[in-house]
Order: C-alpha cells, then structure tokens, then sequence
C-alpha cells in the first residue's frame, strides 16, 4: 500500500512501497554492474595508448581532409548512378517479394497456419541479416558488381516491408472483408476488393520510406565489392587519399539528404 | 458523354489513379525509361555466376548442417564483444541522446542550440554506422571501443530525433499546469514531460538496443570489434558452415531481443 | 424458401449462441428478427450464408443443403442471397460504382474484376440500380465521402446486384438518425416486394420491426422465444425477450417517432420530397 501509517499515527504517502522500492534499487544496481563489467571487457580489448593518441589522429584526419579535391567529384556520377540504382531496383525487387510474403504472414489473410511461421521466420531473417552481410555473401557467390548489390538490397527489404505491411494488415477493418466475401467471390477476389484497398495507402508509404533507407544502405556497399560510391569509397580510404574522402563524404550527404526529402514529400502526400 | 451516360449504356472504367492525361502517360513513359537505363547498366557476368552457382548451393546446404565447434573460440569471443558493445552502447547513446533530443525540440530550446542539435542528428543519421566507423578505428585504433563510440553515435541520432518529435508533440495542457504550481524548470521537466515521454523512450531504447546488436555484426568488417569480423573471416574463405552458425546465433539473439522487449514495453505501459 | 432445423452454434470459447433453432421462410417474405444484444441474431444470420459456420443442424435453401457445401459451391450459394451490413461494411478507398460492382464478383472471373471489365449489362443494371436507390450523381465518388444514408443506399444497390433471392440484413439502421432508418427500411421493403425478395432483417428498433415487417421472430439467449405477426406482440412478449421494463413508456416513445397510420403521415410522406430516388417509381 502506498499509503501506510507512520508510527505518530499519522498517514503518510509514498510513491512506491517498501519492497517495490528495494526491488528498484536491486535492479539498478544489477544493471550498472552489468554495464561496468561490459564496459571493463571493452577497456580490455583496447588499447588505451591508441586512444590517447586520438584527438591528434583526428585533427591530422580532418587536416588531410580539407581541402576536398574538388576535380574527383567528376569521377563519381557514375559510380552515384551506380547506387542510385543499385537503391531503387534493389526496391522494387524486395518489394515484389515482400508483398505475398506480407498476405501469408498476416493471421488474417493466411491460408494456413504453418505457411504463417515459415513466412514469418523468412521476415525475422531477412530483417536480422544487415545488407551488408547479405552483400558479402552475394559477392562471393555472384562475384562483385551491382548485381549483388541489388539483391542484397532486395533480401534485406523483405523483412522490413514484410513486417510492416503484414502488421498494416492485421489493423484492417473486418466488416468489408465480410461484405465482399459474402457476395460469392473468390478468395483472391476477397484479396483484391477488400483487404488491398485499405493496405494500399500503408502499401506505397512503407515501399518509398524504405527506398530512402535503401539510398543510405546502398552507398557502402561498395565497401565489400557490391558496386555503387561505396568501391570509390573503399578504394580511397585503402590509398589514404582523404581529400578525395571528404569529397565522396559529401556527395553522399546531400544524397541522403535529397532522397530523405523527397520520401517525406511522398509519404506526406499518400497520407 | 459525360460518365453518367456512358455508364447508364453500360460503358464504364475505373477512374485513372492521375487525371491528367498527359501527366499520366508522362510519368508511365519516363518510368520505362528510367527502367531500361537502370536495367542496362546491370552488367552480369554470367559465367562468373554459373562459377559461384555451386558455392550458393554450399551456402544454402550449409544452414542444414551450420558449424558451432570448429571456430568456437573466435565465435564466443566475437559474440561475446558484440553483445558488450550493443549494451554498453546503448546506454551510453540513450543517455547522451536525451538532451541532444531536448535541445533539437523547437518548443523547449533557444534557436542556437536547436540548430546545433539538429546538426548532430542529421550528420549521426546520414551516414551509415559502418562509414563512422571507418573514421573511428583510424582515430582510437581497432578494437571495441571504436566500435562502441560508433553505435553510441548513431544511437545518439536515431533516439534523438524521435526524442525532439516526441516532446514536440507533447500534451502542453499538462506542462502548463505544472507550471502553473511554480515548479522550476527541472521540476516542469521531471513532471510533466517525462511521464509523457518516458514509455516510448523505454520502448524505442529496446528496440535501438536490438538494432545495435545487428550493426555490431557488420562493423567488424572494417575492424571495429564485435562478430562482424568473425563472420568477415568465415565467408571470405568460403567456411559457409560457420557462416551459417553464426548467421542462426545472429538471428536467434533478434528473435530473443524482439521477445523480451515486448515484454519490457507491455510492463512499462 | 429458407429453412433451418435444429441448427446450434457453439463458439470455440464454449459459447453457446444458438440452440435449437427451426425456422422456415417463404418466398417474398420480410422477417425481423429482435431480441437484445447477443441474444445470436448476428450469429443466426451469418450462419445462414456461413459467414458463420454453425456447429450442428442443417439450413436448405430450396433444395440445396448449405451446410454441407464445399467452399467453391458455398461462393455459388452465397450468390443467391445477398447480405447488407451496417453502414460501414463500404470498401472506403473504392468508389461507389466498383463498390456496386463488387456485388457481382462471384459472377465474373478474377482478372476480369481485377482490371474492372465488367461486362456491359453489368454496367448497366448496375448504374440502374443506382439511379434507384438515387445516388446515379454520385457514381464516382469515393464511398467514405459518402452520409451514413448514402452509404447504406450504396451497401442496398450492391446486395441487389447479386440478383439475389434471399437478403440478409443485419442491423441496417445501427447507425443512421430515425428518419434516415426509416427510410432505408422502406427502401429495403419496397425493393423486397417489386422483386419478391425473402429477407430476414436483424435489427434493434422494436417499432420499425412492427412497421415494415411481416412477421417478427424474438431471440433470448440463443433461442427463438416468440413467432408471429407484428400485431402479436404484447408487452408481455417484449418482457420474456427483453427483460423487465415499462413497455408502455417505450410504446408512447416510439408513437412520436413513428405514428400509427391512422395518425398524422406527414413526416413520413415528407421524406419523399427530400429524397426523390427513395419513392416508389421515383426514378428521375
């Protein structure tokens, strides 16, 4: 009880009682043991004369940065045509194979329960896989260039429109469901007149937000050979040029930036 | 014929999603184009994929049969720094983006430290944890340290631009009336906008905590610490089977995150 | 026409909704079906196109056994009888000539309904129907652009595209003010007698079930407590369906709303004039 009684009788009021409060101190303190034994892990797998080297190492970093060599920028459209689109294909693939996986992992378009676990557990695995990883993989198996970029785009773009699409599914009003089935159709028919009219807005605002996502993704990709800014990235840092750096830097920020805007234009306008 | 009438004699199509015709076909015809342009640039090399065809294949197998014991060591210890830095991470960003995101709400801070907030977000969040960490394992060295300073960076911005949305959209009604009782800044703070804030900000915590885990897979790559490197090692000399066993334990420990933070937001809540 | 016997509906939870139920409908017959909240009128009428499986029991709709179809033939019974719903059973983002269309999809093919090539004499019963229930103006309108009323006429045009011969009908006035209820109940019974349509109509309102109906059939907890014409129905009835309560308070209450014929028409012959398409014959 919050509200106790003090040994002078008189009625006193606590926000939480005797033993939630001592369960509270135990949490925290288990919490910031916790902390404190991860954080000595860390400061043992490091090496501290590096650290305290660090604000040199930054400040040189930065000084061999600017001035940006301006002349590169001339070398990169190719290569941001190459993300761009490594961006927008890798989209529209994970699209086409997140919406039926979307219809059969929602509990109420589903046709049977155990096809709802597999593509369930084929959405937890695209989503816990980063891109990257998906792009190592295709990169070994497909040998580098864009065409693995696009698809580990695609594979990681499963899980995320999947989630969401299929959870913008289950939210559905039930009655025109019913009213359409009701009338005779068939069970795509259902699909198509009652559950995608009402997904449709959910649909186009999930597909352009994570197209945005995909610009970000796409450009260090590169990184481990899967085409796009990220080769020209990698291939600069290896040779130390960090006036060429600064430039892709910034080149991939207003990218972000412009793609950032124009998806919260189009999700502002769907909505 | 207006539509009325056409339909009336049974000629009736859907109306077309743009009005404009000429908008319409515009935007179809340079969406064609744009397709054949991106499409065409795709230069497959084909016998390069019939090659790595079979080592797909060994992938997929591989997931039959994944290996947890040949490389038990460097997967305990890869996975063991990864869970460090997702945690350590974690708190030190929420904990630092709280009053980032205090200071990039419009509706509670002065105009300079709004635009310096704002900053901070909008570089945390354009760049990917991976190029961040690029620049921090040559400033503080492999390791990590590198690797947790990244994702606490990162975290800094995601949380804090959800934080400042959140506060900017708070119930002013409750503020006001604390505010009316002669509380002080810090008192208005700790009663009127935590209570309001404080369930989602537990909520999108465990749910950056579950994000981090994943990015500390990949930021090994460039030898920021964590089961990125690990995993780097294992697909580039083709030990698909440790991949495997390492991509399950991956997607395990999601699984296990996502469970238990619906738990904690049910029990906040 | 219809006929159920012995039919129960007991939920997976254990919630028994109906027991027992026999009933027989005939061509061209209006039913209300009454009772209070989860007495299973919902239910009752659901199992009937089997929106609802029911548990045990069977229901013959002319010779064919419902019951017992496989879901291929169910979408061909389901043709036959149409069903209308509260005013929110619109597909919103659709307009209101596909939603009038959709009556149709257990007709046409998939791919046909998909790019909305309907055929022509579809069309065209289709915009007649609407000119009917007079909503023609708005055929290409969005259905949540629409009044409650207006969407109601919509949900009727549609059910009545399914050239039906049995409508379903439940609580059509769930959510519309009493003079829109009334006139969506004559609309419902005008349209039942020029096509001699059987209809059962599930619906709270005692004295719009004693106006527009033919007979009446009280529900209580599942099963069927009272069956006969609307002049049957005494206080004493209404206190074994309902519960206690002062029936006569009611009754008074529900004269000002809706006279007695003998009593001033007026209201109810004004709403002609407001809209034109409700009347019989008042095709513009």
């Amino acid at each position: 009880m919050p509200v106790s009684t003090t040994p002078q009788g008189q009625p006193a009021w606590r926000l939480r009682t005797t033993r939630a409060q001592w369960l509270g101190y135990l949490a925290w303190l288990a919490g910031i043991s916790l902390f404190l034994l991860c954080w000595k892990l860390i400061s043992d797998n490091t090496m501290w004369v590096f650290v305290e080297d660090a604000g040199r190492q930054g400040s040189n970093l930065i000084g061999r940065m600017l001035p940006p060599q301006w002349g590169y920028a001339h070398r990169l459209w190719k290569p941001m045509w190459d993300t761009l689109n490594i961006a927008t294909l890798g989209t529209l693939l994970g699209i086409a194979m997140a919406f039926p996986v979307a219809f059969l992992a929602a509990r109420n378009t589903t046709p049977h329960p155990l096809v709802r676990s597999v593509a369930l557990v084929i959405i937890v695995s695209s989503r816990s896989i980063n891109s990257l990883i998906w792009a190592m993989l295709l990169v070994t198996i497909l040998g580098p260039g864009v065409l693995a970029g696009i698809i580990a785009i695609a594979l990681r773009s499963i899980g995320f429109i999947g989630k969401l699409l299929y959870e913008a599914i289950e939210e559905i009003h039930p009655t025109p469901v019913e009213a359409i089935s009701a009338t005779g159709a068939g069970r795509l028919q259902v699909m198509s007149y009652g559950v995608l009219p009402q997904v449709m807005p959910a649909f186009a605002g999930i597909s352009v937000y994570r197209w945005d996502i995909n610009i970000r993704e796409s450009t260090v990709l590169g990184l481990v050979g899967a085409g796009g800014i990220g080769l020209q990235l990698n291939a600069a840092i290896n040779s130390l040029a960090w006036n060429q750096v600064s430039v892709i830097f910034l080149m991939i920020f207003v990218t972000v930036l412009v793609s950032e805007w124009i998806s919260a234009r189009v999700r502002h306008a769907i909505i | 014929m207006s539509r009325e009438q056409l339909a009336s004699k049974g000629k009736w199509r859907r109306l077309p999603f743009i009005a404009d015709p000429t908008l319409r076909w515009g935007l179809a015809v340079g969406a064609v184009i744009y397709l054949v342009l991106a499409l065409s640039t795709v230069d497959v090399n084909w016998a390069r994929v019939a090659e790595g065809a079979s080592r797909g294949l060994n992938f997929l197998a591989a997931f039959a049969q994944p290996d947890f014991i040949s490389r038990r060591t460097d997967i305990v210890n890869g996975l063991l720094e990864s869970l460090t830095m997702t945690l350590t991470s974690t708190v030190i960003g929420v904990a630092l983006a709280i009053p980032v995101g205090l200071g990039a709400a419009r509706n509670i801070a002065p105009w300079p430290v709004y635009l310096v907030c704002r900053g901070i977000i909008t570089v945390s969040r354009t760049f990917q944890e991976i190029i961040i960490a690029i620049l921090f394992v040559v400033m503080f060295g492999f390791g990590p340290l590198a690797g947790m300073i990244t994702l606490a960076f990162a975290t800094i911005g995601f949380m804090a631009k959800l934080l400042a949305e959140d506060i900017e959209d708070l119930d002013w009604r409750q503020v006001e009336a604390v505010r009316a009782t002669g509380a002080s800044w810090w008192q208005t703070m700790n009663h009127a906008v935590q209570p309001q804030v404080m369930p989602r900000l537990i909520g999108l915590s465990m749910y950056r905590l579950d994000i981090n885990f994943r990015e500390s897979a990949v930021i090994g790559i460039v030898g920021a610490g964590g089961i990125g490197a690990t995993l780097n090692t294992s697909i580039s000399r083709y030990e698909y089977d440790t991949s495997a066993a390492i991509l399950l334990i991956i997607i395990a420990i999601v699984l296990l995150c996502e469970y238990s933070s619906s738990h904690v937001r049910r029990w906040t809540q | 026409m219809l006929t159920l016997s012995a039919v129960c509906k007991r939920y997976p939870t254990g919630d028994l909704a109906l027991t027992d139920i026999d009933l027989a409908l005939p061509r061209g017959q209006v039913m209300a079906l009454i009772g209070p909240s989860g007495a299973g009128k919902s239910t009752l009428i659901r199992c009937v196109n089997r929106l609802v499986e029911p548990t045990t029991g069977s229901i013959r709709l002319n010779d064919t056994e419902i019951t017992r179809l496989s879901s291929g033939k169910l979408r061909e019974a389901r043709r036959t009888m149409a069903m209308i719903f509260q005013e929110y059973a619109l597909v919103d983002r659709l307009t209101v000539m596909e939603n009038v269309l959709s009556g149709r999809l257990g007709y046409v093919g998939f791919w046909r309904s998909f790019l909305r090539r309907y055929p022509q004499e579809t069309v065209t019963e289709a915009f007649r129907l609407l000119e009917r229930v007079g909503l023609a103006h708005a055929l290409d309108k969005r259905a949540d652009a629409l009044s409650g009323g207006q969407r109601q006429r919509v949900g009727i045009a549609r059910a009545l595209l399914q050239s039906p011969k049995l409508l379903l009908v439940d609580e059509p006035t769930a959510s519309l003010d009493p003079k829109t209820s009334r006139q969506i109940m004559r609309l419902i019974r005008e349209l039942c007698a020029e096509r001699e349509l059987a209809a059962i109509i599930n619906i709270h309102d005692v004295a719009l079930a004693r106006q527009f109906a033919d007979r009446i059939v009280g529900l209580r907890a599942g099963e069927i407590v009272f069956d006969g014409k609307p002049g049957e129905l005494t206080s004493e009835i209404l206190t074994t369906i309902y519960g206690e309560e002062d029936w006569d308070t009611q009754a008074t209450e529900d004269e000002r709303y809706a006279p007695p014929s003998a009593q001033p028409l007026a209201p109810l012959a004004r709403t002609g004039q407001l809209a034109p398409g409700l009347t019989a014959g008042g095709i513009r």
